[in-house]
């Protein structure tokens, strides 16, 4: 066999679950996220509009290396001090929380973006049926709005969602135990980083090759009943 | 917030967004260079021209940076032929020029891939080289066939109207996602930093080991990269209006 893992496939096995975990709660994370941020970018009020706006800039304009990094380190003491003022002793967060929350961050900054552009491209007309029937602004939301923008949203949280599962391999970093910092631990016991790291690059490009399966299976539910547009 | 220790380490951190510039500027030309052809190939109306260059995008896609940096910086050292041929231990190139009896020592020292600046270089433009040959496919797809044709008409040959009339719109059509990749990449430079490459993240981290205070010097990366990204922004805007030919077309 090319690939000798010197046993250490059920590590990097693991290590594949840890990845598609951090992956999916980053992801729920990031879309609640992209959602509150499209709405208050969308929204009628001057200070939310800028809140949005000045979320997905900051945190687009700054590399998720460097998220990973400030909210795994930079929470240290802040999280310290809060232990001890709920008296529950140390507080701090862990590699999978950090990177969720870094991920998820970054994730919901490029989603804003995509579900801005959703709910503008619903037309005003429907919207505007809503009201004329009297229904509130939350059922608006809820149900005229929301279902709709998933169809156009999808494509866009699709390739956000293959950017974000590549992004994961930064939390390894901070020591979270997922393929890249499995794959480090067999490269220090093997002395064989090529194959190891190889490896890893196989497992991830078969998660992006499943990602883009389920992806096009998401489309093509979302879209039933509407014709296709030629490309 | 320690507004002091941001002030005293600045002349580090410019020094270290100074690096990432570096890093960002070679591999983005260069990616460039490298996609041109590949971008070419893909908008092909063969089958068999799309297929070639597909392997190298599909794995420079599909994979994280990250792992294309470390099979390249520590994978490649695994190969006993590998560590003694030029590319990963660099040479001189020397030579004394001598004219009567002036003398001129030459020397020349290209570093390989054992130098972490030279490695993140080449992987960073082979990354953005699979990006950028896609964003060129789109570009030379998106030239109306109506002005292919008219070239067509005109006795243009077919590298004549790739030459003058494709590319040069390609390349219009195109500009804002490349220049969406340029700031891709900024952000990706940070990644060097795991190779022991000292440029904005990774001197911040060495900071941070000697002062222990993350936020403030984090927060001060961010600001730079901010800054860097804002600048970039511009100049693309100014290079968009410059290259546009007339009002009416593109935006």
């Amino acid at each position: 066999m090319i690939l000798n893992l010197h046993g250490f496939g059920h590590a990097l096995w693991e290590g594949t679950l840890v990845t598609i975990q951090l992956a999916l709660s980053a992801l729920a994370l990031g879309l609640v996220l992209g959602l509150l941020g499209a709405l208050a970018k969308t929204s009628s009020h001057k200070p939310l509009q800028w809140l949005g706006g000045s979320y997905s800039t900051i945190v687009r304009g700054v590399p998720e290396l460097l998220w990973v990094l400030l909210i795994y380190f930079g929470t240290v003491q802040g999280l310290a001090a809060l232990g001890e003022f709920l008296g529950v002793g140390s507080l701090e967060l862990n590699p999978f929380a950090a990177g969720t929350i870094a991920l998820g961050l970054c994730f919901g900054a490029y989603a804003t973006e995509v579900f801005r552009g959703a709910i503008l491209a619903i037309p005003k007309g429907h919207r505007e049926a809503g009201m004329a029937l009297g229904l509130s602004r939350t059922r608006i939301l809820w149900r005229l709005i929301l279902p709709q923008m998933w169809r156009i949203a999808l494509p866009g949280l699709g390739n956000l969602f293959m950017i974000l599962m590549k992004d994961t391999a930064l939390v390894s970093v901070i020591g979270l135990e997922e393929i890249m910092r499995r794959s480090q631990i067999a490269v220090t016991a093997s002395k064989e980083p090529f194959t190891f790291y190889m490896a890893a690059a196989c497992i991830y490009l078969g998660l992006t090759v499943i990602a883009m399966i389920g992806m096009h299976l998401l489309e093509k539910r979302a879209s039933r009943g509407f014709v296709r547009s030629a490309q | 917030m320690n507004w002091e220790v941001i002030y005293k380490y600045l002349p580090k951190l410019l020094e270290g967004a100074w690096l990432t510039i570096e890093l960002v500027a070679i591999a983005v030309v260069a990616g460039l260079i490298l996609a041109l052809p590949m971008g070419i190939a893909r908008a092909s109306r063969h089958w068999y021209v799309r297929a070639l260059p597909y392997g190298y995008i599909f794995f420079f896609r599909g994979t994280p940076l990250l792992v294309q940096l470390f099979l390249l910086y520590y994978g490649l050292s695994q190969f006993e032929s590998v560590r003694q041929s030029v590319f990963w231990a660099g040479t001189t190139l020397a030579h004394t020029f001598t004219l009567g009896d002036w003398s001129w020592d030459f020397s020349l020292r290209i570093k390989g891939l054992r130098d972490p600046f030279v490695c993140a270089v080449v992987t960073m433009t082979l990354h953005t080289a699979a990006y950028i040959a896609e964003i060129l496919r789109g570009a030379i797809q998106a030239v109306p066939p109506g002005e292919i044709e008219a070239a067509r008409a005109l006795g243009m040959s077919r590298a004549q109207t790739m030459r003058h009339i494709i590319l040069p719109r390609a390349a219009r059509i195109g500009l804002p996602a490349y220049s969406n990749e340029v700031i891709l990449m900024l952000k990706a430079s940070a990644l060097a930093s795991t190779i022991t490459l000292l440029e904005l993240t990774g001197m911040s981290r060495t900071i941070i080991a000697r002062t222990y205070l993350p936020v403030e010097i984090f927060f001060a990366a961010g600001v730079f990269y901010l800054v860097i990204a804002y600048v970039l922004v511009q100049a693309f805007r100014l290079l968009e209006r410059k290259l546009r030919v007339d009002a009416c077309q593109g935006r």
